[in-house]
Formats: C-alpha cells, sequence, structure tokens
C-alpha cells in the first residue's frame, strides 16, 4: 500500500527538500498474507514515520524524540484528523492517505 | 556504557591561532590581515577583535565582539540551521572549548526539539552532527528535554554535558556525539531528585576537582537543582552527595543530606567552592565535609548565579533576587554585591548599572568572565540587557541592550 507524506517547509531540508514523500508500506492489501492470528497486517502512523526515519533520521529527530514519543508540538494528521484524536502513533493509516505533518500553534 | 570521566581545564583559550568569525548574513568577502598579534585576530571587516561573547537567549544566538571591552559590535540572531527554526531556539548552553575553541550551543526549538550546534570559526560558520548528539539510550524512557552546560576535560576532545532530565552525558569527539554516564544516571536518590520551576537538570558540571585542595583528573563536581551537590572521586563509577549544611526550605527536614535545590555551584581562584541557593550562599573547601553560609550582609540569599574570580581567591559576584515567592531584584533595582573576602562580607558592585527602576533578574549562566590577565566580567538578565565590567575598570558598561531573555554567557579572549 502507499501514503503520502505532506512536510512543512521548515522540514523540507531535512528530506533533500521535498514537500511530498510517496512511500510504499509492506504488500498490496489483496495479496498481503495473513499473519496467523487473522488481522490484517497494520499500517500506522508509527510504520509511516518508521520508514521516514530510515530515510530521513535527521527529519525524525524533528518529529519525534528518541523514545520515539511524538513531539508535542508536532502535529501528525492522517488526511483531516489529527493522530492524537485517534489512536495516536497507533492510528492506522488506509491505502492512499494523505500524513500531514505539521508544527502546531504554539510559542511566543 | 560509560563510568568514567576526565580532569578539569582552566576555562581560558590561549595560544591557538583564530579564525575569524563571518557574518551571519550577509557574507562578505574577507580583507587581509593587516596587523597580526599572537592574541588578536581579524574579522572579515578588518576591525581587530580581541574579545568574544557569546550570548545564548530565549530566542536565538547572539554574539558581541570588542577588542576593549566597552565598545561591542553585536551579531545575531545566528543562523544555526539552514531551516531558520533553531534560529529562534532557546539557547540554554554555550561552551567554548578552552583548545580548539570550538564553540558548543544547546539549544532547544519549542517544536522540534534540542540538539547541538558547533562552530569551529567563531561563529562564522555552524553545523549540527547528522545524528542525535545527545540521546538517551533505548532501555531508558526519559529522552532530551535540554542541554543546561557544557563542560571541558582534561583530555582533548571530552566535552560534559549536563541536562534535563537530571543525567550527565559525556563526549570524547569534542562534543559531537555523547553518550550517558551511567551510574549517575542509575542513582539511587535519582528517583528522589525532582524539577524545581526551570526543570529538573545538572546545571553545574566542574570537572576534575572535590575539593580546594588540588585537582585530580578521577574527580568531578555536580549540582542540580533539585538534588544538590554530588561528587564522584572514581571516574564516575560511584557519585556521592555533598550538601550538608545547604538548606531546603522546601523539604520536611532543613538540612536533608540530599535534595537541596542549588541554583549554581563555582569554583574560585584557589579551588574554594562557591553555591548560590535556592535560599542561601555557601562556601566550602570540601563539599563532602559541608558547607558554611556566607549570605550575611547581602540583600537577600536567593539568587541564581556565583561568578567567581579566575584569578584573586576569595573575589566573587552575586546577583540577588528577592525570594522563591518573588523572582525580581530586590529594591526593584538591578544588583550586583561582590565580596573580596570570600563571602565574609558584601559590598553592592553597581557602578555603571541602571538607577532606574529595573525588573530583569540573572539566571543561573548569565554570567562569565573571560578569564583575561585583567579578567573581563559578563551578565545578562531577563530584560535582554547584557552588561561587561574588568578589573581595571570597575565600572559596568552596556554591551547590548533589548535583546531576548538572556539564558547563558561565555566570552573568550580570542
Amino acid at each position: 500500500m502507499g501514503v503520502t507524506v505532506l512536510l512543512p517547509q521548515v522540514l523540507q531540508a531535512h528530506a533533500g527538500g521535498a514537500a511530498r514523500i510517496d512511500i510504499l508500506l509492506g504488500a498490496p492489501l489483496d495479496q498481503a498474507a495473513p499473519p496467523l492470528d487473522g488481522a490484517a497486517p497494520a499500517v500506522t502512523v508509527r510504520s509511516v514515520l518508521d520508514e521516514l526515519a530510515r530515510r530521513h533520521p535527521g527529519l525524525d529527530r524533528r518529529v519525534r524524540d528518541e523514545q520515539g514519543r511524538l513531539r508535542r508540538y508536532v502535529n501528525v494528521f492522517v488526511d483531516s484528523d489529527e493522530c492524537r484524536a485517534l489512536d495516536g502513533l497507533d492510528t492506522a493509516v488506509p491505502d492512499g492517505a494523505e500524513v500531514r505533518i505539521l508544527p502546531s500553534v504554539a510559542g511566543g | 556504557m560509560l563510568d568514567h570521566i576526565g580532569g578539569a581545564v582552566q576555562a581560558r583559550a590561549k595560544g591557538v591561532p583564530a579564525r575569524l568569525p563571518g557574518p551571519t548574513a550577509p557574507v562578505r568577502e574577507p580583507v587581509a590581515p593587516v596587523v597580526t598579534q599572537s592574541t588578536r585576530i581579524h574579522r572579515h571587516s578588518g576591525a581587530i577583535m580581541t574579545y568574544l561573547l557569546v550570548i545564548g537567549t530565549r530566542k536565538g544566538l547572539f554574539t558581541a565582539t570588542s577588542d576593549d571591552r566597552r565598545r561591542w559590535e553585536l551579531r545575531g540572531p545566528h543562523r544555526l540551521d539552514t531551516e531558520d527554526y533553531a534560529n529562534m531556539a532557546g539557547v540554554y548552553a554555550v561552551g567554548i572549548d578552552p583548545r580548539s575553541r570550538r564553540i558548543l550551543v544547546g539549544a532547544e526549538s519549542s517544536h522540534f526539539g534540542p540538539s547541538v550546534w558547533f562552530s569551529d570559526d567563531l561563529g562564522g560558520t555552524w553545523h549540527e552532527p547528522p545524528h542525535a548528539p545527545i540521546a538517551f539510550p533505548d532501555d531508558v524512557e526519559d529522552s532530551l528535554t535540554r542541554v543546561w552546560q557544557f563542560a571541558f576535560g582534561d583530555e582533548p576532545g571530552t566535552v560534559y554535558a549536563g541536562v534535563e532530565p537530571h543525567a550527565l552525558f559525556r563526549s570524547t569527539d569534542g562534543g559531537q556525539s555523547f553518550e550517558l554516564v551511567r551510574p549517575l544516571w542509575d542513582h539511587p536518590h535519582r528517583t528522589e531528585w525532582f524539577p524545581g520551576a526551570g526543570g529538573g537538570a545538572i546545571h553545574t558540571v566542574l570537572p576534575g576537582r572535590v575539593t580546594a585542595a588540588g585537582t585530580d583528573p578521577a574527580a568531578m563536581t555536580v549540582a542540580m537543582s533539585t538534588g544538590g551537590v554530588y561528587q564522584t572521586r572514581d571516574n564516575g563509577a560511584t557519585w556521592a552527595p555533598a550538601s550538608q549544611g545547604i538548606s531546603a526550605v522546601f523539604l520536611p527536614e532543613e538540612f536533608p543530606e540530599y535534595g537541596q535545590c542549588v541554583h549554581k555551584v563555582a569554583v574560585g581562584a584557589d579551588g574554594v567552592f562557591y553555591a548560590q541557593n535556592h535560599h542561601g550562599v555557601y562556601r566550602s573547601p570540601d563539599p563532602a565535609a559541608g558547607w558554611t553560609s556566607i549570605a550575611e550582609g547581602l540583600p537577600s540569599d536567593f539568587g541564581f548565579n556565583f561568578l567567581a574570580h579566575p584569578h584573586r581567591p576569595g573575589v566573587g559576584y552575586v546577583f540577588p533576587v528577592i525570594s522563591q515567592e518573588c523572582h525580581l531584584p530586590p529594591g526593584d533595582h538591578l544588583q550586583v554585591h561582590r565580596t573580596d573576602d570570600a563571602g565574609e562580607s558584601w559590598q553592592p558592585d553597581d557602578k555603571g548599572l541602571p538607577q532606574e527602576p529595573y525588573y530583569g533578574i540573572v539566571l543561573r549562566d548569565g554570567t562569565c568572565t573571560d578569564a583575561a590577565a585583567d579578567p573581563g566580567f559578563y551578565f545578562g538578565t531577563r530584560s535582554g540587557d547584557v552588561f561587561a565590567t574588568t578589573d581595571s575598570t570597575e565600572e559596568w558598561s552596556l554591551v547590548a541592550a533589548h535583546l531576548p531573555d538572556v539564558l547563558c554567557v561565555r566570552a573568550v579572549e580570542v
């Protein structure tokens, strides 16, 4: 399955200047081998960010701390929903979704 | 696992040829040096720079340069990163390596977290390591909030970082990568160290010394808020509290073994330790044996800083604050008090400072000395003003005004 990650301008230098990154995760859902417990293989915000970290570790440092927690004032939207309002980093990301990283309204 | 540390070096950089600090923007071509002296360098503008003052603020990094410590040229905010978000980050720690003159900057972006940047050309250009320079290991739940302090060991390239949450890290590559000093992190007292208003951090790191009697590469003193003073004499393998006699007005026991909110510890020219506490100013030639109050004669025993004279034993400055409830200068007046007798007596030292009402206080790393032969002393306030004086001028003068809150200053003669 594929998702598109959208980056704010302030983080694009950590991704070679890219504003959007298309990534493929796992096998297409209709071809995926079902796991032993019968559940579908999950693509989550965490697994999307893990793939992003593999490609651009410097970018991941801005989005998550060294223990993998989302930084307080960084928001990650799955399509139109901020992931904290759903299941946080465990939020499922559907095929074709846009994962948008944005700095929150904060600071003074 | 890291369980060893190194010894101390003098704070003053000596005899190292220095490069020219470039401008933050725009870049101009350097001009050829016209005069060469061992302690002077030439900036792009052709002017002679003898002193560099690095100023960390709540919103970015500034530098000031001067050849007489009266007239200063200010630059900033420096461009730490090409994305420009770190340029507005809070700069809580600055260190200048006395050997290499590398400048280390610990900055924290409220959005994108903390990191360490460095400059090898006195602030002309800045670099950030590709990996996280300071990060807690995977088996630790905590993550780095910010760096509070850099200190340099005896071995070239050895740098210590005191950080929040309460931890000490060590680097052997000049500050590009650090490793947690595990025995202090695993100290059984750690669960009883808690954050003060500024956060729970190791904010004082003094390599190489645990008593006034001498230096020892295997020794180190650190201080934290809260937690108090801790010392190691075995390369960091074991750590013992050294806070007896320091009060803890916020605990049921006034003089506990540990847990105090020590705001800053400094070492005098004779090796004697001084502490500005969360209420209380103290002196000790041997912190493990206890501390003696030297607050009598001050307008307040509360404050965040102690600045020791680099050459003259018993000479130091404090910057009083009203109380733990009221973080303002006593009498709404910017105050510096100086002792020449190891705290037996104190004298106001405010010649040249604003006489009108003033409300900005001096934070725990908001003072420094350049440790020159005629030493310069510097402090910045939360009102964004930076002042300087020297032993020979004995009058404070303004370096910069109206900056963001000054969090830390470090100076060097170059």
